[in-house]
């Protein structure tokens, strides 16, 4: 085991992989020589070449489509988008064509393409460098969806991204970069996409949650305990498409209270969906109402300090919830 | 095209490196490719189908550029109009019947797409949607693929002059010129886009000019003359693999029929300019070509009309007795796993 930050267990799994094989690349902007502008594919074109770590023109369609007409191909691309928000120039890519290759071809086509996008704010990123879009992107069968929030997930989902036959969106969280550490195995793995995973148990409240506020919840859970020996049981969603419905059924009626949370905005997240799946299973189980915590609903997040800081979910908004729950 | 010399040695066809058996053949594929379509656009006034889109005016451009390239290690990327095109990398009348009809025994799609929605992987044609020009950055990334790989082919891209204006076409081509890839993007201009004339559409007198912008090599070619696209697509190729780079191909030509079985063409177009515009069809001219060549005769033209209407005739009969797609085979192959973990 080593201890890394979760943006090393990023470049990590793509050096393993780039190693392990060939057809794997990486191409976006200033992933070259630069390594990205937050350092993700720092080191890779020294080890593997101009052509494998693809500095592209400034131009996300073509960053996903060319990389689309590389996977079908029989590559195994690794798109980089610059930052979540900018992704959206590529959804037509993303929507009409990665996604629907395999059924529109009639599984005589398909598309192992990886998206990598850093998602998420608390880094001053204003309007435009701080969306959670992962919402325009659930509900369209044929992507698969992760977000991992540790070192471990982090490198076990993007292995299995890339050697997944099918194109998966790997949203990975701007602040949990440089701010989370864990322990990563030195020997090969992979965490296997449409797995959720209980990160803490407990028996007075479920939450149910992925990416950067999984770890408010892990610190308001300790607070919880100690203080008040409340005592919550935590599922990191880590894949967000295919939902895991199974353990989203299974951590919710282990306490029969649900709080779902999320940064992105509460209308049309995730969270709903998550809740539905509940309400259609287990409604007569539950001991109080469903409840989410996510973004306000408004455009973006704004910059200025105040207002930021307003918008984003932290420890103790997440614990003012959790602990409401369990009084409830 | 009639003003060729029949000295053998001077017909064109030869000069360009093609036997009199390819030049049959080229004319051969066109003619299939019209009355195939002819004859889809009477099954959808019969109810038989539910949608047709016409590639008529515009085989001779398709069949030239096919026969430029080498079917089974080129990769095509075609578009809706293409018939004559994909009929020349290997598609059966009968592949064709079956997206036309929707059956479950189509390799396009197992009948989930509309007509001229092509894909084969086997004879190298990429799957392709609807939204227009989103298979001009595959065709870049297949070409990327080539350069990665060593191999040595090329990638071969289609679209109307309409589509040219989206950002697809530009972000798909400055890519591939950057990176200086074997790709030939065609432009088939055929002067509308549904309704839109071209001059309602483009700000440049050519789709070739916008080649420029790009530094890559830009040609203007009639559409109408199978040798001449066939001549400039082959140059486009070798350009290619000689790792020159692309080429913008503007292949000139007009849409002889509306937009597709759903529009009324004489709303925005006057029955003269398509009847004048029929006058210069380039089938009948490359026809006689090979007649003045002395390599092709009325006798045979007969008999070849006879043959391709029983191919016709088969391909329908048998699309038309070819089972539909299972009703629950619409869940099937959202991902690899036969077992989904995909939700219904
Ligand atoms: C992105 C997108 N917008 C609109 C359409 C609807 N549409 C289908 S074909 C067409 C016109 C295309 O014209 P052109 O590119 O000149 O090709 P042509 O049909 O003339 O061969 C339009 C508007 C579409 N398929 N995709
Ligand atoms: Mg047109």
């Amino acid at each position: 085991m080593a201890v890394m930050t979760y943006i090393q267990a990023i470049t990590s799994a793509m050096r393993d992989e780039m190693e392990r094989d060939e057809r794997v690349f990486v191409l976006g902007e200033d992933v070259g020589v630069k390594g990205g502008v937050f350092g993700a594919t720092k080191g890779l074109q020294e080890r593997f070449g101009e052509l494998r770590v693809l500095d592209t023109p400034l131009a996300e369609s073509a960053i996903a489509g060319v990389a689309i007409g590389a996977a079908m191909y029989g590559l195994r691309p690794i798109a980089e988008m610059q930052y979540a928000d900018f992704m959206l120039p590529a959804t037509n890519q993303i929507i009409s064509e990665a996604a629907k290759i395999r059924y529109r071809s009639n599984n005589d086509w398909n598309c192992p393409v990886v998206i990598r996008a850093p998602f998420g704010g608390g880094i001053f990123g204003g309007l435009y460098h701080s969306q959670c879009p992962e919402s325009v992107f659930f509900g369209t069968p044929g992507l698969k969806i992760v977000a991992p929030a540790t070192p471990y997930d982090a490198k076990g989902l993007l292995k299995a991204a890339i050697r997944d036959e099918d194109p998966v969106i790997y949203f990975e969280h701007k602040k949990c970069y440089q701010m989370i550490e864990g322990e990563v195995p030195e020997d090969d793995y992979i965490v296997p996409i449409g797995k959720a995973d209980v990160k803490r148990e407990g028996s007075d409240i479920t939450v149910i949650t992925y990416g950067l506020t999984l770890h408010f919840a892990l610190q308001a859970a300790e607070e919880l305990s100690s203080e008040q020996g409340i005592e919550a049981h935590v599922l990191d969603l880590r894949t967000i498409q295919p939902l895991d419905r199974e353990a989203i059924l299974a951590a919710a009626a282990r306490t029969g209270k649900v709080l779902i949370i999320h940064e992105d905005n509460k209308t049309g997240g995730v969270g709903g969906e998550v809740a539905a799946i509940i309400a259609e299973e287990l409604l007569y189980d539950l001991d109080a109402p469903i409840r989410r915590l996510c973004g306000y609903d408004v455009p973006a997040m704004p910059i200025s300090p105040t207002l930021e800081k307003f918008y984003m979910l932290n420890k103790d908004k997440v614990k003012t919830a959790m602990r409401e729950l369990a009084l409830y | 095209m009639t003003g060729y010399t029949s000295l053998e040695q001077q017909a064109k066809h030869r000069q360009l490196g093609l036997s009199d058996g390819q030049a049959i053949d080229m004319y051969r594929t066109m003619l299939l490719a019209r009355k195939l379509d002819e004859r889809s656009m009477l099954l959808q006034r019969a109810g038989k189908i539910n949608f047709h889109i016409s590639g008529i005016g515009q085989e001779t451009a398709q069949v030239g550029a096919a026969f430029a390239l080498q079917p089974g290690v080129d990769y095509l990327l075609p578009y809706y109009r293409d018939y004559a095109m994909v009929l020349a990398f290997g598609m059966t009348p009968r592949e064709l019947m079956l997206s036309a009809f929707a059956k479950a025994e189509d390799p396009n799609s197992g009948g989930r797409q509309m007509p001229g929605h092509f894909g084969h992987k086997r004879l190298k044609i990429v799957t392709g949607s609807s939204p227009v020009t989103t298979q001009v950055p595959h065709a870049a990334g297949f070409a990327l693929a080539a350069r990665m790989t060593g191999q040595k082919f090329v990638s071969f891209v289609t679209f109307g002059e309409g589509s040219s204006n989206q950002g697809d076409f530009h972000e798909g081509i400055n890519f591939a010129a950057v990176q200086r890839l074997p790709a030939i993007f065609m432009c088939e201009n055929n002067q509308y886009a549904i309704s839109v004339p071209y001059h309602k559409q483009v700000g440049t007198a050519n789709i070739a000019d916008r080649a420029i912008g790009y530094g890559i090599a830009g040609v203007r070619v009639d559409g109408t003359d199978a040798l001449e696209v066939y001549r400039v697509v082959k140059e486009a190729r070798e350009r290619a693999i000689r790792g020159e780079g692309p080429t913008l191909i503007e292949a000139v030509m007009y849409r002889l029929t509306p937009h597709s079985t759903s529009d009324n063409d004489l709303v925005y177009r006057t029955r003269e300019e398509v009847e004048y515009h029929r006058s210069r069809d380039g089938l009948p001219r490359f026809r006689q070509y090979l007649i003045d060549c002395g390599i092709w005769s009325e006798e045979q033209d007969a008999k070849l009309a006879e043959e391709i209407a029983a191919i016709v005739k088969d391909a329908i009969d048998y699309a038309d007795k070819a089972p539909y797609p299972a009703p629950e085979d619409a869940l099937k192959h959202v991902y690899a796993e036969e077992e989904s973990t995909w939700r219904s």
